[in-house]
């Protein structure tokens, strides 16, 4: 049986592969020049119909209220990518639950999800940045608290048409019917995790689904965190073989893994020291291409088998890629896109179907 | 080449001084380089709530920056209760974790008594280590019998001074130049 057909995931295809964009909009720092937010913006929704033209099974958008991003409204943008696709499912990565009613989330993204005709999921983290806090009037101090009360609501509208609950941060309610209901009843719901053991056992208290995002190092390391998010949950009365694991990083193919370098790195390095304060040292980088680095930048086939190396230490049901930060050319995107879709998918997915036992 | 130096105390005039012969030594001798002060006495800071230093705004953000922005970084500070004063614990508090990564940093310790003298070996290094400093490891002790009314009187703490600002400046430079070397290596 398939254990993991509540969140729409069928192990027998095999892994999943996605793209994430955080919605950033920066300079390019080969040129110094930067786009229009409206071409940001229309850009993002192109990428999507690529990535969903090429086949490819999932595409997110970040919400960042901070400088050099234009995805702030990220489920706005996501409607508009729920109208513009056809069979690719979509998603916030992440929903910063913590500043938001999860009422309204729920109302907005049951909405795409029925624009989209089912195909639309929520990943929820409590913000890496938190400039936001002060913006949308939330105290810092409660950054913690805010979080697993929103998130716990969060689940319960999507558990019960009808919903009693009291908390602290918000009003109670009282046999209240959160509407519209998703196509299929029930949105998958993720955790976003930064790839720190502390808040992947929080997930696995939580009993949800995981979607844990890393910048570099080896694989090795962030099986740790995979590990104490099963255990977790385990010790909290979850099935671990119930709830999915998705892993999210940097990627980029290119002829030779030389030249994938070349082409990414100014971007990474350029575009952290603008909304980070800090840059990507080229010594780090440079590891990436390892294939025991959990970074994906190399030739397609040398992708692939960082790939299925990691599935194999993850045994994750999605991988989500992000290409597109640091004013990276769209036509660089595009290609990037072709190449998963030609090459880099049908060899993955080949390798990892799973027969049903 | 950026050198900012950062007297870290509120508190009396003895480290102000020593910087200030400090900060004199480099344009003394090395015009070229671009120096700033930051004297923590003469700014409003807030405690560190978490944020990334980007996001604060006002005396705070323009000292994060500030620091983040220098190749090098001269530290004075005095002994409170056998430590560094928490006014300067603050300013690594507000610094993202590698933040001295790629940058020299020395330092300058004054203190009331001999005693106090590895407090900077102890309790300072290992705080610049950890946030990826390259130390300038013979760092700049005076004790207050070194000073008669904002002077310094002992001419050995001069000597150590300047050798301290070359130390800075040379290690910088080279620091410099083999990670210029080392990442055109890698040609990407």
């Amino acid at each position: 049986m398939n254990q993991l057909k509540k969140y729409g995931l069928d192990p027998s295809k095999g892994l999943e592969f996605g793209i994430y964009t955080l919605g950033d909009h920066l300079p390019n720092p080969l040129t110094g020049e930067r786009i229009s937010a409206e071409e940001r913006v229309h850009e993002i929704i192109e990428y999507a119909k690529l990535a969903d033209q090429a086949g490819l099974d999932f595409f997110s958008v970040g919400e960042s209220h901070q400088e050099y991003f234009v995805t702030q409204a990220h489920s706005v943008v996501l409607s508009a990518i729920a109208q513009a696709t056809k069979n690719i499912k979509i998603a916030s990565s992440s929903t910063i639950i913590s500043t938001s009613d999860p009422v309204r989330v729920y109302e907005d993204f049951a909405t795409i999800d029925l624009i989209s005709k089912g195909r639309a999921e929520i990943i929820a983290g409590r913000a890496s940045r938190v400039g936001l806090f002060d913006l949308l009037g939330y105290d810092l101090r409660n950054y913690e608290e805010l979080f697993e009360e929103k998130f716990e609501l969060l689940m319960k509208i999507n558990e019960a048409d009808v919903v009693n609950w009291s908390g602290e941060f918000r009003a109670p309610l009282r046999n209240a019917k959160v509407l519209p209901r998703p196509k299929n009843g029930f949105i998958p719901i993720w955790r976003a995790v930064g790839g720190t053991p502390a808040s992947a056992i929080r997930a696995g208290m939580a009993g949800a689904p995981m979607f844990m995002a890393h910048l570099g190092g080896p694989a090795s390391v962030f099986k740790r965190t995979v590990d104490a998010y099963r255990e977790a949950a385990r010790n909290s009365g979850f099935n671990p073989a119930e709830l999915p694991v998705a892993t999210a990083g940097f990627f980029y193919a290119a002829e030779s893994s030389q030249q994938a370098l070349k082409d990414m790195y100014p971007h990474i390095n350029e575009g952290m020291k603008k909304t980070n304060g800090a840059g990507f040292p080229k010594q780090h980088f440079a590891q990436g291409v390892d294939p025991h680095n959990i970074m994906n930048i190399g030739s397609p086939q040398q992708i692939i088998e960082k790939i299925l190396y990691q599935h194999e230490m993850f045994n994750h049901q999605r991988y989500i890629a992000q290409i597109d930060f640091g004013g990276m050319p769209f036509k660089n995107v595009m290609k990037n896109v072709e190449i998963i879709g030609s090459e880099i998918l049908p060899a993955i997915r080949k390798y990892t179907k799973k027969s049903e036992a | 080449m950026k050198i900012v130096g950062l007297s870290g105390s509120k508190v009396g005039s003895k480290t102000r001084t020593a910087m200030d012969y400090t900060m004199k030594a480099i344009t003394d001798n090395y015009p070229e380089v671009e120096i700033t002060l930051l004297d923590l006495a003469d700014y409003d800071i807030q405690f560190s709530d978490g944020r990334n230093y980007l996001e604060y705004e006002g005396d705070t953000g323009y000292v994060t920056k500030t620091l983040m922005e220098a190749d090098a970084i001269i530290i004075g500070t005095p002994v409170f209760q056998a430590s560094i004063p928490a006014t300067l614990k603050n300013i690594f508090d507000l610094l993202p974790q590698n933040a001295f990564r790629d940058k020299v940093v020395s330092i300058v310790v004054t203190a009331g008594s001999s005693k106090h003298y590895l407090i900077v070996e102890q309790q300072l290094k290992p705080i610049l280590a950890y946030m990826k400093a390259q130390i300038v490891q013979t760092y700049v002790f005076i004790e207050e019998k070194d000073f008669y009314r904002k002077e310094i009187t002992d001419d050995d703490v001069l000597f150590r001074i300047e050798r301290l600002v070359e130390d800075t400046i040379v290690l910088t430079e080279t620091f410099t130049e083999i990670r210029e070397k080392k990442e055109a290596k890698y040609d990407f």
